[in-house]
């Protein structure tokens, strides 16, 4: 009997082929914004913890001003002190438990080969940034230690920057000119990609630490100071060693507070994470609104197809059929209707994500939980929605129905 | 139900609609009884309640007062589903305008009353192929009702009323939209299914020849029965 009913309303779908499209575009378009929306943003957060796991494991990140928190910044007597030399000398001195410690010093300079210009993020640092942050060369060497000492004028490149100038020709030996002064490449940056937030991490160019500030940002500041714990030390135990050393060459006394924060990378990884699980969250809910659209189109299309059919209603009960007999059917057909635009929603809604994961190199993660939820979520839409005008339909006298025109 | 006792029996019938001072009288007090086997017309002006007694008659509609019995059975005191079931088992239709259902093929209009007793998808087939054949439309289980004629419908609506082994037909103006060969055609093929099954026919008609095919008429005037007329009282 109820095989029979589904039988019946397939064909009543297939008789109003183009009605039945357009009924079901509003649960296509639904199921597949919430499919899209929901696997594009698990597919994010995956990106954004790999990302961030990228920027150097075990990573902590030490920048001058005062830690954020209740009270905002510092008063006017607490000028904000940036990070020196001194600073990293006493680190590299007195810290245990670190892999690696690099200074960094970061603008966005135009850089220019030929006639040929790119606007980049350049950073003056040294040759352990490489390490701190996991980056491997694909060709040429690190900065000496000479060179880093004396601030010659040699530099990496990220991959974006050598396909603008280069194409895949080879950039060792060049020379490009950053800001108004002149640097040689000597090796290419294996490429990174780009962030979760569109970033592109290959768009870079490094300079010895001392090059950058003498020719680029004509100071002696230190932005940030990376330092990657080893594998033995996790950076929970690291911080309040940094936090010590730091304290004591800045020459902080006990009463003030530090003028210096120390960030760490994989507690930045899980808020940013959790931060774009609320995002997919929402972006999901805003999608799912079209779905409750949808399923008005459905009690439409419904309502209509009941009372263009109110004669058939009225043969059906005359020869015997019960109102729960009518119910079914409508239920069914209003069923089998939306949840056919669930499938075809999730095939679209899979195909976008699929397009969407490898323009934004982001790993391709559907859920099986979440398509299941979204076949049942669009049989309930049918069920829900088809309930009022099947109740109508099955209410109907007899009658009235065979005198309908 | 005892041999020869009436199918259908009326007993003060009222069927009123609105209140008060617009309260109208379809059926006012209608006495009436039809045996089992009997081909009866019911003719009458339009507003007479000759609709009304076909609704009731057919379990369709139920009498504001008085009592409706059906195989008797106190239909006129059933409710809705109880109705349909014996609709379903006991009472076809065939209506003026065939009421067939539009895009689908004559073999599955007639398995349709089949459907709600819950017979079984090949059993279905075999006995609406035979009521196809019984109405004399043998090849033709595959056509839509757009693809058939006029007279071709009204056999397949007839052949929809009899695939339940029914025990009383109710036909609305059978031949309504019929021209005259058409209209000879069908009321032969009501009168076989008279003689040859016992069927018992209830037609509501207003062409004199037409009732003519029937033993009995029974004319409705202002909600009453006006005259009951045997055929062979008239001969």
């Amino acid at each position: 009997m109820i095989w029979e009913t589904v039988r019946l309303s397939l064909r009543s779908i297939r008789r109003n082929v183009l009605r039945s499209f357009l009924t079901l575009l509003g649960i296509v378009i639904g199921v597949a914004a919430v499919i899209a929306m929901l696997t594009i943003g698990s597919g994010t957060t995956e990106k954004v913890k790999a990302d961030i796991s990228k920027l150097g494991s075990n990573l902590l990140v030490v920048r001058s001003g005062r830690p954020a928190g209740p009270g905002g910044p510092g008063g006017l007597d607490q000028v904000v002190r940036p990070l020196a030399e001194k600073d990293l000398e006493a680190l590299v001195a007195h810290l245990s438990g670190a892999r690696a410690i690099s200074p960094a010093s970061q603008k966005q300079v135009r850089v220019i080969f030929g006639t040929e210009s790119l606007t980049s993020g350049v950073t003056g640092t040294d040759s352990a940034y490489l390490e701190a942050r996991d980056w491997k060369l694909v060709s040429g060497r690190p900065f000496s230690d000479s060179e880093t000492r004396s601030g010659t004028g040699v530099c990496l490149i990220g991959e974006t920057v050598r396909q603008q100038f280069f194409g895949d020709g080879d950039p060792e030996g060049e020379i490009i000119r950053v800001n108004r002064t002149s640097c040689k490449i000597i090796g290419l940056l294996e490429a990174k990609g780009y962030t979760g937030f569109g970033q592109d991490q290959d768009n870079v160019v490094l300079m010895p630490l001392h090059a950058y500030q003498r020719r680029i940002a004509g100071n002696r500041d230190i932005d940030n100071i990376y330092i990657a714990a080893d594998d033995r030390t996790p950076t929970s135990e690291l911080q309040p060693r940094v936090e010590d050393i730091l304290r004591d060459a800045r020459r902080i006394t006990p009463d003030r507070e530090s003028d210096f924060a120390i960030r760490d990378m994989t507690q930045i990884a899980d808020a940013m994470a959790s931060a774009t699980t609320t995002m997919t969250g929402m972006l999901g809910a805003v999608a799912g609104v079209s779905l409750l659209v949808g399923g008005i189109g459905i009690m439409n299309i419904m309502l209509v197809s009941v009372t263009e059919r109110t004669r058939e209603i009225g043969i059906r009960l005359a020869i015997g059929a019960h109102e729960k007999h009518i119910l079914i059917q409508f239920l069914v057909e209003a069923t089998v209707l939306s949840l056919l635009g669930g499938i075809i929603g999730i095939l679209i809604g899979l195909a976008l994500a699929g397009l969407a994961s490898l323009t934004l190199t982001i790993p391709f993660a559907p859920s099986p939980a979440v398509i299941l939820l979204a076949v049942g979520f669009s049989a309930l839409i049918g069920m829900v929605f088809g309930f009022f005008p099947a109740m109508r339909g099955a209410r109907l006298n007899p009658i009235d129905a065979l005198r309908h025109e | 139900m005892a041999a020869g006792a009436p199918l259908i029996t009326f007993d003060k019938v009222w069927k009123s609609y609105g209140q008060g001072e617009a309260r109208v009288h379809a059926l006012a007090g209608v006495d009436l009884a039809i045996k089992r086997g009997e081909f009866v017309a019911i003719m009458g002006p339009s507003g007479s309640g000759k609709s009304t007694a076909m609704n009731i008659i057919g379990c369709l509609d139920t009498p504001t007062a008085g009592t409706y019995s059906f195989m008797g059975i106190d239909a006129g005191r059933l409710d809705r589903n109880r109705r349909a079931m014996l609709r379903n088992l006991y009472v076809g239709f065939v209506f003026q305008g065939y009421n067939l259902l539009a895009r689908t093929t004559a073999a599955e209009n007639v398995e349709l009353p089949l459907i709600y007793r819950g017979v079984a998808s090949r059993e279905r087939r075999n006995l609406a192929m035979q009521a196809l054949a019984q109405v004399g439309l043998v090849g033709r289980e595959h056509h839509t009702p757009a693809e058939l004629s006029g007279g071709q419908q009204q056999r397949v609506a007839i052949a929809r009323a009899i695939v339940t082994r029914p025990t009383l037909l109710v036909a609305d103006e059978p031949t309504g939209n019929l021209d005259t060969a058409r209209t000879h055609e069908i009321m032969e093929l009501l009168t076989q299914l008279n003689t040859e099954l016992g069927l018992t026919i209830a037609m509501v008609t207003h062409e004199v020849d037409v009732a003519g095919y029937a033993e009995r008429t029974i004319r409705f005037l202002d909600g009453h029965v006006a005259s009951d007329i045997m055929k062979v009282e008239l001969a």
